[in-house]
């Protein structure tokens, strides 16, 4: 807490507190956790710091010549700095293949997560429809309830986006040991309804398949309508500068809906390191305080009992070096080159946090000592430093 | 209901009174407890729910799993009690648990 002095007011379109995401896709669905063992700061916590709470609420303008917002229950809101963190809204299947069908589901919100609640139960089928890492996280917790669970992916293969073709078989093979159908390679081409409710799914490999429930895990898009109806730039996400700050200087953007600079790019980035981080820069740079925005990148999956943590970006890479780690695990270090980027690590908290050091460092352990299995992790720093091919002068 | 007891890193001691099954972390973001950040919302992902343990209560608690000891390794000024407290649950017996909060989570 920055011990800021100024009227805070929160606008949420949600009815409930601000909650954790990522549980949704995980434990949430299958365990008896209330929705309070989510949220993020307790209700008392707004009201002790001053922070006034305006949820269930959308924003129907934003008038940035007044510098105000228009609630759609009528309010009129001045503010003197603003900060958009809409979010992203997950992709939808076309109405015109049946994604308009009542046991359609995606998995964002706690409303999604509470629905699905009552569709999940032992015996059922269900169609998982993208295998990334909601669909995968979403498929591991119906089988764990005991559900029939069939994942198609599009792509030649799962993770496709997200990450290397060994970290992709690791997770093929745990779903398929654990008795999940997946087709790769194999795509939606329309659901049969009946009384509203999909009840038939059709593939184009020409095949057919009986389905009480559908979840469709196809990405997000930055929520960037508010902005793009009021002006802002908007690229792939809300453009922001390294501070937060959108084209206009009152205006600051963070978490999921932003394209911040990285690199000598423009990226957006969907996780929790982002919403908390980016937070942190946009709120101190509301505060005057000149801050610059340089995240570290991580990730987490969690998949029956198989963890999965990643640090850093492996955009660009074109060779992997993998370890085996206790466990059943397995680290896979991403390179450009010699250049080492990001790392999957696979039941290995070692090789998670070991990495997201180095990357925080800007400390390069180079390919060579990464792919020798005999260099252990920690004395890999010392092994790079040390300079190669030199013999002792006597 | 039993009653854990936080030291927060500025020395400030905060009663707080848990669920049976809810965890500690949990326990003490709902109560509004300084010096947990909790990123990862529970699943021993992030390392930024870390506590000590008082000694008195250090072998009463189930031990740690490989896979937090791993994590621990890693934690700012770990030592002796240090847990993550998202992987404690609370239970009935632990009424007077006390766990003190590090100056820094990361």
């Amino acid at each position: 807490m920055l011990g800021c002095r100024h009227e805070i007011t929160l606008i949420g379109e949600e009815p409930d507190l601000p909650y954790h995401r990522p549980p949704l896709s995980k434990k949430y669905v299958t365990s008896l956790t209330e929705a309070e063992g989510l949220y993020l700061k307790p209700k008392q916590l707004y009201e002790s710091e001053h922070i006034e709470l305006r949820l269930g609420c959308r924003i129907k303008s934003l008038n940035r010549l007044e510098k105000s917002v228009t609630l759609d229950d009528g309010a009129t809101l001045p503010y003197d700095s603003l900060a958009l963190a809409t979010g992203a809204t997950a992709r939808r299947l076309p109405a015109s293949i049946g994604g308009d069908a009542t046991n359609v589901y995606t998995l964002r919100t706690l409303a999604d997560a509470r629905a699905l609640r009552d569709e999940f139960a032992e015996g059922r089928r269900l169609l998982v429809i993208g295998g990334g890492y909601i669909g995968l996280e979403t498929a591991a917790v119906a089988r764990s309830l005991g559900m029939q669970v069939t994942l198609i992916e599009q792509a030649e293969r799962i993770l496709k986006r997200v990450a290397s073709a060994e970290t992709a078989s690791y997770f093929r093979a745990l779903h398929l040991q654990n008795g999940v159908v997946i087709r790769e390679g194999v795509g939606l081409d329309g659901l049969e309804l009946l009384a509203g409710r999909a009840v038939r799914a059709r593939l184009d490999d020409g095949s057919q398949m009986d389905i009480d429930v559908v979840v469709a895990g196809i990405g997000v898009n930055p929520a960037t309508e508010l902005a793009e109806r009021a002006g802002l730039a908007v690229v792939n996400g809300i453009v922001v500068d390294a501070c937060g700050r959108t084209s206009d200087p009152s205006i600051y953007a963070s978490g999921d809906c932003a394209s911040f600079p990285y690199r000598g790019l423009h990226i957006r980035l969907e996780s929790i390191q982002n919403a908390v981080d980016m937070a942190d820069v946009v709120a101190r740079s509301m505060l005057g305080e000149e801050t610059r925005y340089l995240p570290t990148p991580w990730f987490w999956s969690d998949q029956y009992t198989t963890k999965l943590q990643i640090a850093g970006l492996h955009h660009g890479y074109n060779r992997v070096a993998v370890r085996e780690a206790p466990r059943a695990g397995l680290s896979v270090w991403y390179f450009d080159d010699d250049r080492f980027l990001a790392v999957d690590a696979i039941n290995d908290p070692k090789a998670f946090m070991t990495a997201k050091r180095w990357l925080m460092a800007g400390f390069n352990p180079g390919f060579d000592a990464l792919a020798d299995p005999s260099v252990e992790l920690s004395a890999i720093p010392e092994f790079v430093l040390t300079p190669k091919n030199t013999t002792q002068e006597i | 209901m039993p009653t854990i007891i936080f030291i927060e890193p500025d020395g400030t001691e905060k009663q707080v009174g848990a669920r049976v099954g809810q965890t500690v972390m949990e326990a003490a973001v709902q109560n509004g407890v300084k010096g947990i950040d909790a990123d990862c919302g529970g699943s021993c992902s992030c390392a930024t729910c870390h506590g000590y343990v008082d000694e008195a209560w250090q072998e009463k608690l189930e031990p740690a799993d490989s896979m937090e000891l791993d994590m621990l390794d890693f934690a700012y000024q770990r030592s002796e009690g240090s847990r993550l407290t998202c992987q404690i649950v609370v239970g009935e017996e632990m009424d007077g648990l006390m766990i003190r909060l590090p100056v820094s989570q990361a």
